[in-house]
């Protein structure tokens, strides 16, 4: 079975890197395996975590003897979960054109968790905290830091302060204002070039692990 | 019924999930957990929403006989057969040595990480062809990239030997990540959370409506 | 020979010499293949040719095609997996950062773990894993593993199994449930983490393998973050460090350390200079770096020569572009 698998990975990876060449029948028959394949994973994940790991087990959970022998529930049911299977159930009703409305009701729980949970967590640590990171003493608490980290603090102060005027669009980009977003621009075309960087990096690490699985794990030529 | 409601219920799934934060104990953590409870069984009919389109689309297309409708035969093949073996083989679907398991470690892994290593050689070829210092913005951009590329590696310090310890590409590869990057990184978090939050406010004061569609 | 032919003939003889590679695998023919100096200074020498050819072509404003730059990094990429060079790798701040963290945790400390990736993401992650795993057990710190993506449970069992093989790791006799713990795979995205907030075990009733967690040594009095010294997150995406640092570094005052994806990492450096993050491990490079620290050379240390052949090609490829661009004139379309 091992040999089998080997070979089906390398004829799927082989397949892929194919495209390279250019579009052919080989490379669109992994794509659509890949397709169906990936749709179909996470249609079980969710299935068996989430609607029976969550719902079916919550409502009706794993019975296991007692002290006395007497076969009882391991924990509580919670019922309450049957408000969640209901809503999923409605969000299916989009499939039919009928009454595909009700699916918003669903849809409005889903959009409101989101904005609920992403209106504080965004704001506390995405917003304030790194304003807070920003607006530190340039020299340190107690005037210690080296000259190394004073400039740093500067350009921070200086390259945040700027991108973000860059992103303001509601006054014309002139003057001064204009000279500081021009400053911002700077710093985020930094910001993007090192994110380049990083993502070649990313990428040709992805590449790596695909050339020691062909080389190593199936020809076997190296370490 | 059609937009009060759903608007009613954003509202108020909006409102306890910001009070349970100031609030984290009864009634507001009880109906918390509710909450990220009904989320996660309704986000998977969510899937199997979309799962069960992709079937719609692929059948469409082998019944109209379109372009390429065999590789749409392809994907409802692959998709039924993922789908049934994660049915037959129960709640330890994943664990070692089942058939859902195998299908997974050399079927979907191999063809995912290397769709996404294809990327590799794009952008390589992107470099040579499109990535140009044609003005300012453009050479700090590349040169950005240019030094951490050159510093992020070890032969970035071998070819700059030569130089002072804390000037080799490594330390400037570090500096420039530490710093200017922080600070530009900073200023498109802090934009993103601005736009996150002035629209999740919109949409739990109900002023933002797009996500409930048209009609009545 | 039409071109159909010539590309089946391509195709047949690179399925030759996989078959003949791969039956010399099986039965013992073929050894590994390990080029000497003199051979590896060789292919450097002739991949070097090749782009002055490419430079010359192109300053002759004639671009190549964009087969032969991809021919150039598959060379680049794989060409190193044969060579036998040796590199100096130095320590960035934000991996000495990390290190220190858990260097100065006092024996028994809990350290939180969390997998959140898949196999796909492995080749950066999974080097990282093993190597912080390693130095966690190795120094007699207890580790709490848990994951936020379906597959980062079986990733953190791989890194296990792969570490355990180590002599020093074997001849501890480290105990499950005792040193370590998989509390496995738990749905819910950042709503676990919330949840934790105030109770581990109304996420994780049971560990990877069903166990209770009142039966499990080392969770058993471990209500919450606070008993946590500090946290690990692997992360490849969502959920992933981003939503560990919302919700349990700034809500739950968690200490927290990470490795990312090099894609994600540049994001993590605002989190670290706020305070938010302790140590960040990026990419490969980081892997890399965090294994010679640790002194537990894996993946991470032998992917670095292709590393750094691949960046090598991208930049000649920047350098070879632009030149050819200002010997044309600026802004003049080549």
């Amino acid at each position: 079975m091992e040999h089998v698998a080997l070979w089906v990975a390398a004829f799927l990876t082989l397949g892929i890197i194919s495209f390279l060449y250019k579009d052919n029948p080989w490379y669109k028959l992994c794509e659509a395996i890949f397709v169906g394949i990936s749709a179909g994973y996470w249609f079980i994940v969710l299935f068996w975590d989430n609607i029976v790991g969550k719902f079916w087990v919550g409502v009706f959970p794993p019975k296991e003897l007692n002290d006395v022998g007497e076969l009882v529930n391991s924990v509580e049911p919670d019922y309450w979960l049957i408000v969640g299977a209901v809503l999923g159930v409605l969000m299916l009703m989009r499939l039919i054109p009928n009454i595909g409305w009700i699916s918003r009701w669903p849809l409005a729980f889903i959009i409101g968790c989101t904005s609920g949970l992403y209106l504080i967590n965004y704001f506390s640590s995405n917003m304030m905290r790194q304003v807070q990171g920003t607006i530190m003493p340039l020299l340190g608490m107690n005037y210690e830091l080296s000259t190394y980290d004073i400039i740093g603090n500067i350009i921070i102060v200086i390259g945040t302060f700027t991108g973000l005027i860059y992103f303001y669009f509601s006054k014309e980009h002139k003057g001064w204002f204009g000279r500081a977003a021009k400053v911002g621009i700077w710093t985020i075309m930094i910001t993007f070039g090192a994110s380049f960087g990083y993502t070649v990096m990313s990428r040709m690490s992805l590449l790596i692990g695909r050339v020691d699985f062909l080389f190593g794990d199936w020809l076997g030529l190296i370490n | 019924m059609r937009r009060e409601v759903p608007l009613l219920i954003t509202g108020i799934v909006g409102v306890v999930f910001v009070l349970q934060y100031f609030i984290p104990h009864w009634p507001f953590s009880q109906v918390n957990t509710w909450f990220s409870d009904w989320f996660s069984i309704v986000g998977a009919f969510a899937i199997w929403l979309g799962a069960l389109n992709l079937l719609k689309i692929s059948a469409l297309k082998v019944i109209g006989k379109k372009s390429d409708w065999g590789y749409a035969i392809v994907i409802i093949i692959s998709f039924i057969i993922m789908v049934a073996i994660g049915f037959a083989e129960g709640k330890e679907f994943r664990e070692q040595g089942t058939m859902f398991s195998w299908l997974y470690e050399y079927v979907y892994s191999p063809l995912s990480a290397t769709m996404f290593a294809l990327l590799a050689f794009f952008v390589a070829s992107a470099s040579y062809r499109a990535f140009r210092a044609r003005n300012l913005d453009a050479t700090l951009l590349l040169m950005a990239g240019f030094l951490i590329m050159l510093g992020r590696v070890p032969v970035g310090d071998s070819i700059s030997f030569f130089l002072p310890e804390n000037y080799q590409f490594s330390q400037v590869a570090s500096w420039i990540m530490t710093w200017p990057q922080t600070a530009g990184q900073r200023a498109i978090m802090i934009g993103i959370a601005l736009g996150l939050v002035s629209t999740s406010l919109r949409i739990i004061l109900g002023i933002e409506r797009a996500h409930l569609g048209g009609g009545d | 020979m039409s071109t159909r032919a010539k590309e089946l003939l391509v195709v047949g003889i690179v399925l030759l010499f996989c078959i003949i590679a791969y039956l010399g695998k099986v039965y013992g023919w073929v050894d590994t293949v390990v080029f000497s100096p003199m051979v590896s200074m060789i292919v450097v020498g002739i991949i070097i040719l090749g782009l002055v050819f490419v430079l010359i072509r192109t300053l002759q404003g004639r671009l190549i095609n964009r087969q032969v730059v991809f021919l150039f990094v598959g060379i680049a990429v794989i060409m190193p997996f044969f060579m036998s060079i040796t590199q100096k790798i130095r320590t960035s701040p934000e991996v000495q950062q990390l290190y220190d963290a858990v260097a100065e945790l006092p024996k028994g400390s809990k350290v939180l773990v969390s997998f959140d990736y898949d196999p796909p993401s492995a080749p950066e992650l999974q080097p990282m894993a093993e190597a912080f795993l390693y130095y966690c057990l190795s120094n007699d710190l207890k580790v709490i593993i848990m994951g936020l993506w379906p597959q980062g449970a079986q990733q953190a069992n791989l890194a296990l199994e792969a570490i355990m093989k180590n002599e020093k790791l074997a001849a501890k006799g480290l105990e499950y449930g005792k040193d370590y713990v998989n509390l496995g795979y738990q749905a819910g995205n950042e709503f676990v983490i919330q949840r934790m907030g105030a109770d581990f075990s109304s996420m994780f009733r049971t560990d990877y393998s069903g166990r209770h967690y009142e039966e499990l040594e080392l969770v058993k009095n471990v209500k919450n973050f606070s008993n946590i010294d500090y946290s690990f997150n692997l992360s490849a995406g969502y959920p992933g460090t981003q939503e560990w640092v919302q919700v349990a570094v700034d809500r739950y005052g968690l200490k927290m350390g990470c490795g990312n994806t090099a894609v994600q990492a540049p994001m993590m450096y605002t989190y670290l200079n706020a305070g938010q993050l302790v140590g960040l491990l990026g990419g490969m490079n980081g892997a890399a770096e965090f294994e010679q620290l640790v002194k537990y050379p894996g993946k991470g240390t032998k992917f670095m020569l292709s590393q750094s052949f691949a960046h090598m090609i991208v930049i000649a490829f920047i350098i070879i572009g632009n030149v050819a661009f200002f010997r044309s004139g600026r802004g003049k379309k080549l």
